[in-house]
């Protein structure tokens, strides 16, 4: 018992749930610069398996490690302009768009993953990007690792969160951006469009996705494999509401939600086997429909989501 | 650009537009086996050989259509009434465990009484299964994409650990199995030697009763008006979140026998690798049907072949069978694109 309480003052688990959260972090911001301009995107899981792949690919390929990054965040924008393209201007169902767009962008890397390695058993390794440690905060025991001697890649989601936050906030173009998802007509009077401001959060959400799924194979793992999203992008989905819209709130919920998993899978070694693991992988996705339940109520959920813009209607 | 509605089309203009979409799907497809390094046209007469260029292709790709049917159905009836189940998969797997769990022997009747049982339990497991969501949608408010596609991940964690706990098979050498079902629970063959078996007809029967329920009986109705304009629906007097109970237990009842199915009539047990994504095939089947239930029984058995003809083309080809699932993915985006097309004119300025 104190044992598993112990786990919570160890560095390693500290440093384990920041690199859990990060490509979280990514894909939340992305989804929820989505929602805010009033497009539920479904395509999140698809998007991070296509950046997780094209992000590596690159670097296999002999790509710098940054421009890796790059060509994922391309790449993702790339699904981001179809889905916008199908859902702002066509006004088609969200729902199954961004499924579609999911099972397409899967199975296009899936495709794409075979064609140029026909032949392997094992999947090849690449360099990945290494912790870059802060000097002198880096020492602070605890926190200090999780924090500052991470890779590059998780400064940069934290970043991530900080410019959102700035954008939606502070700046005429985030007012465009959080008024195209509550009252779109009055952005239009604005005469700014609405078509526009939405495909482009589309494609920069999507881009965010992407990067979150290169996190995985170029910073926590060093190769791609099948199925390693594994719901990572439903799991975001489920973070946006949970932290009602907001970069902050969101980020919380991605750490507090990296921090159980990273707790989970130390507990397992814990109790050695005498509770089935898979009752423990389940944990993150009970958790997060417990979240949407007890969140949904008081949820102040974007008013314009999922609702397609018309110009000139009402 | 603007979108107008158009009068309600005539039927040649709402079967020309599949075949746009069809058309449209190849056209793509065909770049990526060009980028592949193979010739389209033979890779594409290669799938359509594979899937129904013999005796033995064809009853293959029937086989194969077969789950698709019953996840096509299920998520036909709920998309018609705007309940978006996306865990067809889930329910599918809550099917097949029922299957096993009265299927192995725990219940000595003679087949007549046995299989109707477990159907009937199967459905009901599928149905308890995708009421949570349903409830979690009108109660809460907790958007049923979301909870349903979580449900997947869940129920396949549940189906390993049943798997290797105390469904797993005493004689299945560690792999993570259950053991066969007895000869009594088994669906029969229906041309010997061959793999298609009577889940194939149940199938086609539930098509024939679901389209029976959606177009000639009250419950239907509701659907299709709670679908169309929930507010509209409640203001007609229609009990809306009633009838999306309804269409749940409808839904999930479907898919599950898609479990049921694979389990009695062809594989004989359950695995973890039971369904490739029937579930969100299913998603696909239903929407190339324009959520019609017995244009689900065509599109399952078009969407099986390409799969079928893609397996057997990279056999022979060289191009990666993951093709398939590029083409049944574009083929959903290319039709809700032609759907709207049916129903709105494209005004650019």
């Amino acid at each position: 018992m104190i044992e598993a309480f112990e786990i919570l003052f160890t560095a390693s688990f500290w440093v384990a749930a920041i690199r859990i959260a990060s490509p979280l972090i990514f894909a939340t911001m992305g989804e929820l610069i989505c929602e805010r301009a009033g497009v539920l995107n479904l395509g999140i899981e698809g998007i991070m398996v296509v950046g997780a792949f094209a992000g590596w690919l690159t670097v296999y390929a002999g790509g710098d490690l940054w421009f890796g990054v790059a060509v994922a965040a391309l790449a993702g924008a790339a699904f981001g302009l179809l889905h916008g393209t199908l859902t702002v201007p066509l006004g088609l169902s969200q729902h199954v768009v961004g499924i579609g767009i999911t099972l397409l962008a899967t199975s296009l890397t899936y495709f794409t993953y075979r064609v140029v390695l026909p032949e392997v058993t094992s999947p090849p390794r690449i360099e990945p990007f290494q912790p870059l440690p802060v000097p002198l905060l880096s020492d602070v025991p605890v926190l200090g690792p999780a924090l500052f001697n991470q890779t590059p890649l998780t400064y940069l989601a934290f970043a991530t969160v900080a410019i959102v936050a700035w954008v939606l906030y502070r700046t005429p173009l985030g007012l465009a951006v959080r008024a195209a998802g509550e009252n779109p007509s009055a952005v239009e009077a604005q005469g700014i469009s609405v078509t526009a401001i939405r495909i482009g959060a589309v494609m920069v959400g999507s881009a965010l996705m992407a990067v979150g799924g290169a996190f995985l194979t170029m910073s926590a793992f060093n190769s791609f494999f099948f199925e390693m999203i594994n719901g990572r992008g439903w799991i975001c989905i489920a973070l946006v509401v949970f932290g009602s819209w907001r970069p902050g709130k969101a980020l919380l919920g991605a750490v507090l939600f990296a921090a159980f998993d990273a707790y989970q899978v130390r507990l397992q070694q814990l109790t050695g086997g005498a509770v089935p693991y898979q009752l423990f992988l389940m944990m993150p996705f009970v958790l997060s429909i417990l979240a949407l339940v007890v969140m949904s109520r008081r949820a102040a959920y974007p008013k314009a989501l999922m609702i397609p813009y018309q110009k000139g209607e009402r | 650009m603007r979108l107008e509605a158009k009068p309600a089309p005539s039927l040649a203009v709402t079967l020309l537009f599949p075949v746009g979409a069809v058309v449209a799907t190849l056209v793509i497809s065909s770049l990526l086996v060009l980028a592949a390094g193979a010739s389209p046209f033979s890779v594409f007469g290669l799938v359509a050989r594979g899937a129904a260029g013999s005796q033995f292709a064809l009853l293959e790709t029937l086989t194969r259509a077969t789950p698709l049917i019953f996840t096509g159905l299920a998520v036909a009836v709920a998309f018609r009434a705007k309940l978006w189940n996306i865990g067809a998969e889930a329910q599918l797997y809550a099917g097949a465990v029922i299957t096993v769990v009265l299927g192995t022997g725990a219940l000595p009747l003679p087949s007549p009484i046995l299989i109707p049982l477990i159907m009937v339990a199967a459905m009901a497991a599928g149905a308890a299964l995708l009421l949570g969501p349903a409830i979690l949608k009108t109660r809460f408010g907790v958007d049923e994409v979301v909870t349903t596609l979580l449900f997947n991940f869940i129920m396949l964690l549940f189906v390993s650990m049943l798997l290797e706990g105390v469904l797993k098979d005493p004689m299945g050498l560690g792999w993570p199995q259950s053991q066969k079902v007895i000869a009594d629970a088994q669906l029969p063959r229906i041309v010997t030697g061959r793999r298609l078996h009577y889940g194939f007809v149940i199938a086609i029967v539930a098509a024939v009763a679901v389209w029976f329920v959606m177009k000639k009986t009250t419950l239907g109705y509701e659907m299709r008006a709670v679908g169309h304009n929930p507010e509209a629906a409640r203001f007609a007097g229609i009990p809306v979140n009633g009838v999306l109970m309804k269409t749940a237990l409808l839904s999930g009842g479907l898919a599950a026998l898609a479990g049921f199915s694979e389990v009695a009539g062809l594989k004989g047990n359950l695995t973890l690798d039971l369904s490739p994504g029937f579930g969100y095939t299913g998603i696909v089947v239903a929407m190339l049907a324009m959520l019609n239930p017995l244009g689900v029984v065509l599109a399952a058995v078009f969407v099986a072949g390409i799969f079928v003809g893609a397996d057997a083309m990279s056999r022979a080809a060289g191009v990666p069978s993951y093709i398939a699932q590029v083409m049944v993915a574009t083929a959903l985006l290319t039709m809700v694109v032609a759907i709207m097309l049916t129903r709105f004119r494209v005004r650019w300025r």
